[in-house]
């Protein structure tokens, strides 16, 4: 994976199909602790202890299509090679947070790449889960609830109508260059 | 910073335009492959260009674009499958967000299969 957002596409796609009701991501940039901090947090169908553990193991997956499952342990390298930490945790039946803490300055650390565009495309093809994104940098911050949209919009209207998708990803924009003062991170 | 205000402008102005959506018999379906494989070659992009597309040129009654998991041909991926009612599966391989366009001008408005971007001929090139 070229990009750090798309690492959270992937394994944001995880809790899609762990049939999630809620996913909350947080992108958190912080200068001052030089550190880049990605959590996924979802409220699917989680895993035992034991299933947690083997999803860190390139040669594991549920799928029967193919041998290998690398999205997790391609996350967990990415951090771990920029002297940061990765972990999972999950409850049957409660749900899965997976937490990856990159260091921001790294040589190696992969850029976060179009974050705006992988959370538009999260929002819009799944329309039937709500998601929270939270985008922090240093004190500055900005949050898109989709249970808020929905507020706002009412349920006639699909966010795949372009309107409503271009004026997403506009919001996603701007407001992180407002927050990050439209730094390259 | 912008707010979700903006939301309620459009509810306004849609009021009444929007009809049921309901995915019908006799749509085309496009399907794009997002798991880790058709992601890390570039399969976000092609998603987003095939969806910005139908949604601009109003195709949406006729053409439904969704995404799928992992197909078990990750050595060709991205990989765009066209299925149209009464018609057999075309898989297109290797797919950018130019190709994917052709493949929707060409395939899916003109009707004609975009055989260079299939996997039958990315097959035959590799024999």
């Amino acid at each position: 994976m070229p990009e750090i957002s798309l690492n959270i596409l992937d394994v944001a796609e995880n809790s899609v199909r762990a049939e999630a009701s809620l996913v909350e991501i947080t992108v958190s940039v912080q200068p001052a602790e030089d550190t880049l901090t990605v959590v996924i947090r979802d409220d699917g169908c989680g895993m035992t202890k034991e299933q947690a553990a083997r999803v860190q193991d390139p040669f594991f997956t549920t799928r029967t299509t193919r041998k290998v499952g690398l999205g997790v342990p391609f996350f967990k390298q990415a951090a771990e090679s920029t002297g940061g930490t990765f972990r999972i945790d999950s409850e049957k039946g409660k749900g899965t947070t997976v937490k990856a803490v990159f260091g921001l300055s790294h040589i190696d650390r992969m850029p976060l790449g179009d974050i705006s565009a992988t959370v538009q495309t999260l929002i819009v093809f799944n329309e039937h889960i709500d998601f929270r994104y939270t985008y922090e940098y240093g004190t500055r911050s900005f949050v898109l609830d989709t249970r808020e949209m929905r507020e706002m919009l009412g349920q006639e209207i699909s966010f795949s109508e372009p309107e409503v998708s271009a004026f997403i990803k506009e919001y996603l924009e701007t407001n992180k260059a407002e927050t990050d003062g439209g730094r390259d991170i | 910073m912008k707010s979700l205000e903006e939301l309620r402008a459009i509810r306004e102005k849609m009021q009444g335009k929007v009809g049921v959506r309901a995915e019908n018999e006799n749509q085309t379906r496009v399907v794009v492959g997002m798991a880790t494989c058709g992601i890390a070659s570039g399969a976000r992009p092609v998603l987003t260009a095939l969806s910005d597309a139908v949604q601009e040129q109003n195709l949406s009654e006729k053409i439904s674009v969704t995404q799928t998991g992992c197909i078990g041909l990750c050595q060709y991926e991205p990989i765009v499958e066209v299925m149209e009612p009464g018609k057999e599966k075309v898989t297109y391989v290797k797919m950018t967000p130019e190709k994917a366009l052709e493949v929707l001008r060409l395939h899916l408005l003109g009707g004609q299969v975009v055989t260079k971007y299939t996997l039958s001929a990315a097959k035959d090139n590799n024999a």
